[in-house]
């Protein structure tokens, strides 16, 4: 008895979960699928490394990427492992290259 | 030992990917490492299934062309240890996924996880050759009803033929899943019964999952339903078959109706 109070009472609906998941995914994918362009921060997260890229010699191994897409703010977590930033040296080879 | 396994049916909406998250879901839960890899490139869904949509940064394409490694492409699972997820790419071609590709990505994440699932797209086309071809186990899903069973006929078909380990002659490992038996319509005679799928397919069956009401809410709230809800019968089911999966002898029970108090009360109205 006591489990189907329970369930009687907690979370009675998951469709308003599906829908607000939907809203939120479509409107990041109606922005990217329809023209083959990527979305704002799939674009980002290019420039971003491609500007750290010039810089210094990036192991991929040591990139870490994150991203959390909600639906007024998304967050976009880029951890580059810069290897010796005292020595000038990878820089400038990265840079001819 | 690693294991590949690919979860396929030939048809469509049979429950697939449900079953991908469910039973990746249970092998975690019961301590493998398991990795979940999406295969339906342009129509991906797992990632929506596993609650995970929002955090998807790079997909099996990237890794497949260099873009991006394994662990930077990997979806760790927040509520269960030892799942992750490799999501397909939406917006790429489908030829962008090549036979050499998907091999390298394969055996790399043999050497890391207990189970790579791989979640079959539907139909018989290069996706799901792909999807099939390093598979040592394969877990067909299949509706009890005549279109399924002959796509499932058909697919068992390929199991047997395309796949590498057909081509040097071994077997692959083909267990039959039953999923969204419906009790009632099994009880008034209206469903193919186990029985019936199982004497034409001719293969060992690994569970037969309860149509429930439970699935659906757990796809809505983005949980494999053995994670949402662990003790609904779907959710038993699942994890019997997990337990199958890994070796353990469980007998397989045909789900009964469950009378509700009103049915109780109507049997003889209706009857």
């Amino acid at each position: 008895m006591s489990s189907f109070l329970s369930s009687f009472f907690k979370k009675r609906s998951s469709a308003p979960i599906a829908r607000d998941r939907l809203q939120i995914l479509l409107a990041h994918e109606r922005i990217s699928v329809g023209d083959g362009k990527d979305d704002l921060l799939a674009q980002l997260h290019r420039e971003i490394m491609e500007v750290i890229k010039r810089h210094v010699a990036i192991d991929q191994d040591k990139v870490q990427i994150k991203l959390d897409r909600q639906a007024n703010c998304s967050l976009l977590e880029i951890d580059v492992e810069v290897p010796g930033l005292t020595d000038k040296k990878p820089a400038v080879a990265a840079q001819k290259a | 030992m690693s294991k590949v396994l690919v979860v396929t049916s030939g048809k469509g909406g049979v429950g697939k990917t449900t079953t991908t998250a469910a039973l990746g879901a249970a092998l975690a839960k019961g301590g493998k490492k398991v990795v979940l890899v999406d295969f339906d490139v342009g129509l991906r869904n797992l990632d929506l299934v596993m609650g995970a949509e929002r955090r998807v940064v790079f997909d099996l394409i990237n890794v497949i062309q260099g873009d991006a490694n394994i662990a930077q492409a990997l979806i760790k699972d927040k509520r269960v240890e030892n799942l992750s997820l490799l999501p397909a790419s939406q917006t790429r071609d489908k030829d962008a996924l090549t036979a050499e590709g998907v091999e390298k990505v394969i055996n790399e994440l043999r050497s890391k996880f207990d189970w790579v699932i791989c979640d079959s797209p539907a139909g018989i086309e290069r996706g799901a050759q792909l999807a099939m071809y390093h598979a040592d186990v394969a877990v067909i899903v299949t509706n009890p009803e005549v279109s399924s069973v002959r796509d499932s006929d058909r697919i068992i078909g390929m199991l047997d033929s395309t796949t590498d380990k057909a081509k040097k002659g071994e077997k692959i490992d083909k267990h039959l899943l039953i999923t969204r038996y419906d009790p009632a319509r099994a009880a008034r005679g209206d469903m193919l019964g186990t029985d019936d799928v199982l004497d034409i397919l001719s293969i060992p069956l690994l569970g037969i999952i309860p149509e429930s009401s439970d699935v659906l809410r757990a796809s809505n709230v983005g949980a494999p339903v053995t994670i949402a809800e662990p003790e609904s019968p779907p959710a038993r089911a699942y994890t019997d078959a997990a337990r199958r999966l890994n070796g353990e002898k469980l007998e397989v029970t045909i789900p009964a109706e469950r009378k509700g108090l009103l049915d109780w009360l109507f049997k003889r109205r209706v009857a």
